[in-house]
């Protein structure tokens, strides 16, 4: 797991020509490795940059760091789940399930849709159509409301039926995902609002295609492409969790 | 010891550095050190040293952090054995200090079992989560692989004042419990379940298992506000170990400099490493089952507590829960939360065995993977916690033969420890003694493993005092005589300056007979049938034959805990008064030497990287000038101990493959 | 130094061993037909774990003793990065030791486990709450009577919620001691009223938690008679440490007549029991072994 994650050169010297090579990018480290004492020559290996271009963290960094990010949410998502599994085949004590509110059927629509405008304007950025990234930002971020609207109002359907948090172990489970999930999904608008903010900001800049990206649309792609994976992985999870909820058994 | 400090800069090393950064077109290359925001170190005693982004400065403030809840954590441990060897004792000073928790200065119960709870909280979470990791990983994890700092300085900055909110929250809980007026007011009423019951906390045990811990007040005294904040505490301090790990990994994934491949990095790296990665994987779960106990604690849900229980005639209206769905998430995490403590232990008692034994570490190879072996098998056992518990007897078999597997990983360890001792010139600095005291507990504590993961020897081990034993000298002890051998070892490079040796040693003695002393007899309480948790023995006949062996338990634990105070008044007595430090006093081979300054500037290497050239502890090479060779080092001024490295890896199980081609 | 640090060693190591076999604190008799084999793995284990501990802290110890350094600079240590082959050694022996002790350790466990009590085994419902151990008899009828928390009165000393108005509790007895017959197996059916407990006798080589919302069963033949201390083992609150009980273990006879006897005079013939068992094995009693 390890080695698969760090044996890909990245910003390696010999080919400078990737897209995205700033000096430093990838500060990888030289050499296999293949012994512990084992002797390395100063220029073989892939050696990355001796130095920091930017103080912030490399588009790499940010990458490796959302991963890990997403792979904690993951966790927590799973123990509840399993919990979730275990509470409604061991304990089957007390279980209601109730049907699905029709409101949600849209919200999943919704996220699904932002999903895709989030993915326009990802590929707009790389392109250097900055405006078009920013029109695709605002339809992400309508979207994103619009999901957080409708699991409200999904909510509110519910409490109209009597059914709060404490009612039963479903409407329980229910109300925790679901709330975890939006919880979550606020961070992600967090996202969307700052990188309308930057793309405001940087305009000037993020108007270049790749091979002569700046500082600034470097920088710019690697949080939309950090926050994008976020963003997707919101919604990947809330359509798990809407087929845990209501569609598995 | 001779002055032995290799600053980077006018070394052939960093010659290269610069050469190939120059030949790379790194715009570096020209080696005008840029100035960046980050790189300038910050003006300002708050932002240099409170709100500090840097990582040395983090680092220190875990390390204090943890030092301090360490202190408050073994003074609570000293008052149990004073109640346990001498119940019924009027203690004065304790009336003084508890005034509701020790009335006539005689311990309630419910304080006693607060003092177990708060007791292993702060230990468990705020000294051996917080001291091996978030302070020496903090400090060193980015100097041992060549970075600047971390991947996220402001996450990290933030990982720790999380921390610090929640040892406050949870400290928040002994006043608020422990006091009529703070335990009374609205927002206690109102919010955290009210309090004032005179415990430090709640009762439930560091585990606290549902449905003790979910029912609020009903189910005892300082199970309201007391539980709602420990939990609060608990969920606070998940989130900043998932912002320390995320960043952990990333800097190690990510910022190693030139050279340093990853079997080249010293073997703390690897442990913070796996340590960090397991505190990713294990912390959301508990988390998770932190947020369910709140909302069955505060929000009526019934995660936990199951339908029908009666509490003064009457039913609760919870329906269904599952009490071991908690011990399931709960344990999920703790196992792995073992490891998370004693790991980095491990790492520095492998660094720290081999720079004073003067050897390269015995099988590398093989310790980095013995690690991954106990972090990953680490996912797989949490049943063993709960042979008893009511869960399907055929599951604790799996369990039970997983654990005992994991055995086998740990002996590689100590075999690999054992290994580099051997044939070695050892240097009795205070370090090595601890280092060496490490193993030797790591042994006696791990080694009982082999009993408690038998579900059939559970029947009548479980919970009790051997079980108390065995993680006490594996997780507590031994993880913290790796923490004072880090401590010892690191100091000087952290603070500029040499704690006293005389002291040291002082310190060591006395604390490693008495961990012995505490520790080993209670084992023979658990075998004759001792239970954890028990506010007095005075109950049971079967018991009684003990009694000897509690008060030797007890005077053992009294003089340890005194002789911390020498570790106590050294530390801060050298920290001002010390000897100075040269840059690498011990004549060590890895990054953290080889700083332009001790302590390290800003930047950590004064804005050139070293290059690596070799594995992590290159010591006694044949033909070497010295008996150690830095990492820095260049082939050339090394006296050709490419040559040696080369011919006698792991793989070459063929002696000594002198090549004399010299 | 290092001398010191290896006598050390050596010395905390002779006391540590000391302290398992001076023969003064060991496990307590055993009173149950599982009792021996247990006993049995408990040594082989601690044996092996014993000759594990020993050997590696005298090979600690010898290590610090020999390979000190004399203080001279150009003294050097062996140069060695380790050896293949013995790490393959010794991890395949731990890894047989380990994994073979591991299996072995899973007999009486798989034996008190994996199989249902006997048909006929003698039946017993506890019940246990906060700080205090009730046991439900089926009564003559071997029925045991319906129980619904809802009727829980401790006032009415109505502990397990009995109906009273059910046909099969009128002859049901409730006590605060268990009382067992020897030579026959006894299945115990586990429940709580508030929190977690779990019912320890040390003699009878025994926990098990018993949990609210579920009923738990355990079962065993005891081999020998007499009074022993029965505990709870798992913290339950601020007065765990004194939720206490004992198990009273009876020739046959006896206990069918105890269990012949309505409530009322049940209670009293128990605390006569007490009285009559002082605690520990009860000397001089025939220990049946009847299977």
């Amino acid at each position: 797991m390890v080695t698969t994650v760090s044996t890909k050169p990245a910003g390696s010297v010999s080919t400078g020509t990737k897209s995205i090579h700033l000096g430093g990018t990838g500060r990888r480290a030289g050499g296999n490795g293949s012994r512990g004492g084992g002797p390395q020559p100063p220029n073989g290996g892939n050696g990355g940059g001796g130095g920091r271009a930017y103080p912030d963290a490399t588009p790499q960094q940010y990458r490796i760091g959302m991963w890990l990010t997403l792979s904690a949410i993951l966790m927590m998502f799973a123990a509840l789940s399993s919990a979730y599994v275990f509470r409604s085949t061991r304990v089957q004590q007390g279980w209601q399930a109730f049907s699905v509110p029709s409101m949600l059927w849209v919200s999943t629509a919704l996220i699904l849709a932002s999903s895709a405008s989030f993915e326009v304007a990802r590929r707009a950025l790389r392109r250097g159509a900055a405006d078009v990234y920013r029109r695709w930002l605002v339809v992400s971020l309508g979207l994103g409301f619009g999901f957080l609207v409708a699991q409200l109002l999904a909510w509110r359907g519910l409490v109209g039926q009597g059914i709060y948090l404490a009612t039963n172990p479903h409407s329980s489970f229910f109300y925790l995902l679901t709330g975890l999930h939006a919880l979550h999904l606020v961070g992600g608008i967090v996202g969307l609002v700052y990188l309308m903010l930057r793309a405001r900001r940087d305009a000037a800049n993020l108007r270049t295609n790749a091979a002569g990206a700046s500082g600034a649309a470097v920088k710019a792609r690697a949080h939309a492409d950090a926050i994008g994976l976020y963003w997707h992985f919101m919604d990947g999870l809330w359509v798990y969790l809407f087929a845990l909820l209501f569609l598995w058994r | 010891m001779e002055e032995a400090t290799t600053p980077i800069e006018p070394t052939a090393a960093a010659a290269a550095t610069q050469a190939e950064a120059a030949e790379a077109g790194h715009p570096a290359a020209a080696g005008a050190h840029e100035p960046h925001g980050h790189h300038s170190p910050p003006t300002g005693f708050i932002r240099k040293y409170i709100f500090s982004i840097d990582h040395k400065v983090i680092g220190i403030q875990y390390l204090l952090l943890a030092i301090t809840a360490a202190f408050i954590g073994m003074f609570m441990s000293v008052l149990m054995r004073l109640n346990l060897t001498w119940p019924g004792h009027k203690w004065t000073i304790l009336e003084t200090l508890f005034p509701l928790g020790a009335p006539g200065g005689v311990m309630t119960p419910e304080f006693y079992l607060s003092l177990v709870t708060m007791h292993g909280t702060i230990m468990v979470f705020f000294v051996l989560t917080t001291a091996p990791q978030g302070g020496f990983g903090n400090y060193f994890l980015p100097i041992q692989v060549g970075a600047e700092d971390m991947a996220f300085p402001v996450l990290n900055m933030l990982s720790f004042w999380v921390t610090l909110v929640g040892l406050v929250v949870l400290i928040s809980a002994i006043f608020v419990e422990g006091s009529t007026i703070l335990g009374n007011t609205d927002f206690v009423n109102n919010f955290l379940g009210g309090g004032g019951t005179g415990t430090l906390g709640p009762i439930g045990g560091w585990t606290g298992y549902p449905p003790l811990s979910a029912l609020g007040k009903i189910a005892g005294p300082g199970q309201g506000a007391g539980a709602t904040l420990w939990i609060t505490s608990i969920a606070i301090f998940c989130i900043a170990s998932l912002l320390g790990a995320l960043n952990f990994i990333t800097t190690l994934l990510n910022m190693r400099t030139r050279g340093m491949s990853l079997m080249r990095m010293p073997l703390t790296c690897w442990s913070w490493f796996t340590t960090a990665i397991l505190a990713l994987l294990a912390f959301p779960v508990l988390l998770a089952a932190g947020v369910l106990l709140l909302l069955d604690r505060h929000a009526g849900t019934s995660f936990f507590i199951p339908g029908g229980l009666v509490f003064s005639d009457a039913v609760l209206p919870n329906k269904g829960g599952s009490p071991i769905l908690w011990q399931h998430l709960f344990w999920f995490f703790g196992h792995p939360e073992v490891y998370i403590a004693i790991l980095p232990g491990m790492g520095a008692t492998s660094h720290i065995l081999s720079t004073f034994a003067r050897k390269p570490v015995f099988g590398y190879r093989a310790m980095v993977f013995a690690m991954f072996a106990i972090g990953l098998l680490g996912f797989f056992v949490w049943g063993h916690h709960m042979f008893i518990s009511g869960m399907d007897p055929r599951t604790s078999i799996a369990f039970s033969v997983l654990t005992l597997s994991i055995g086998v990983p740990s002996a590689i360890k100590t075999f690999n420890w054992l290994g580099t001792l051997w044939g070695a010139k050892i240097r009795f600095t205070v370090p090595m003694m601890f280092a060496i005291g490490f193993v030797s507990l790591f042994v006696a504590g791990g080694i009982t493993g082999l009993v408690l993961g038998q579900t059939s020897l559970d029947l009548f081990i479980h919970d009790g005092y051997f079980v108390l034993a065995h993680f006490h000298l594996v997780m507590g002890v031994a993880a913290i005589f790796g923490m004072f051998a880090g401590v010892y070892f690191w100091f000087p490079k952290m603070f500029g300056r040499m704690m006293s040796e005389r002291l040291g040693q002082l310190h060591f003695w006395p604390t490693f007979i008495g961990v012995y002393g505490i520790f080993v007899p209670m084992h023979i309480m658990g075998i004759v049938g001792m239970p954890r948790r028990y506010a007095s023995f005075q109950e049971y006949d079967f018991l009684r034959p003990l009694d000897p062996l509690v008060m030797l338990v007890t005077i053992a634990a009294i003089v340890t805990a005194a002789a911390q105070f020498i570790f106590l008044f050294n530390f801060i007595w050298s920290m001002f008064k010390g000897e100075r430090a040269s840059g690498n006093p011990w004549e060590a081979t890895t990054l953290e030497w080889v700083t332009p300054t001790t302590p390290p500037p800003h930047d950590n290497f004064g804005g050139h990287l070293p290059t690596v050239y070799r594995g992590p502890y290159e010591f006694a090479v044949p033909d070497a000038p010295e008996d150690y060779v830095l990492q820095t080092t260049p082939d050339a001024a090394a006296g050709n101990v490419a040559a040696h490295a080369a011919g006698q890896g792991v793989q070459g199980s063929s002696g000594n493959g002198h090549n004399g081609q010299h | 130094m290092g001398r010191a640090l290896g006598v050390l060693i050596w010395l905390l190591t002779i006391g540590s061993v000391w302290l398992f076999v001076n023969g003064r604190w060991w496990l307590p008799p055993y009173i149950s037909e599982h009792g021996p084999a247990y006993d049995r793995q408990f040594l082989i284990t601690i044996i092996v774990v014993g000759i594990s501990f020993v050997a590696a802290q005298v090979g600690l110890g010898i290590a610090v003793w020999r390979y000190g350094s004399r203080g001279d600079r150009r003294e050097r240590a062996v140069y060695s990065h380790g050896n293949n082959r013995l790490e393959i050694v010794w991890t395949a022996i731990t890894a047989l030791i380990f994994i073979t002790l591991g299996l072995m350790g899973q007999r009486v466990w798989a034996q008190l486990h994996l199989n249902e009590a006997p048909a006929g085994a003698t039946k017993v419902h506890v019940v246990a709450q906060q700080f205090q151990w009730n046991f439900h008899y089926p009564g003559a009828d071997k029925t045991f009577g319906r129980t619904d928390p809802a009727l829980v009165k401790d006032a009415e000393l109505n502990f397990v919620g009995l109906d009273e108005q059910d046909a099969n509790a009128k002859d049901d007895q409730v006590v605060t001691t268990l009382a067992v017959p020897v030579g026959r197996p006894i299945e115990l059916t586990l429940q709580s009223k508030d929190v977690t407990h779990d019912l320890f006798v040390p003699e009878l080589r025994y926990k098990q938690d018993v949990v609210p919302g579920m009923a738990i069963k355990m079962h065993f033949t005891l081999t020998k008679e007499g009074r022993f201390e029965l505990a709870c083992a798992e913290l339950c609150g601020q007065l765990h440490y004194k939720m206490k009980s004992y198990l009273i273990a009876l020739p046959a006879n006896v206990y069918d007549e105890l269990v012949a006897l309505p409530q009322a005079q049940f209670q009293g013939r128990i605390t006569q029991l007490i009285k009559e068992y002082p605690m520990g094995i009860k000397q001089g009693a025939a220990t049946t072994a009847a299977r």
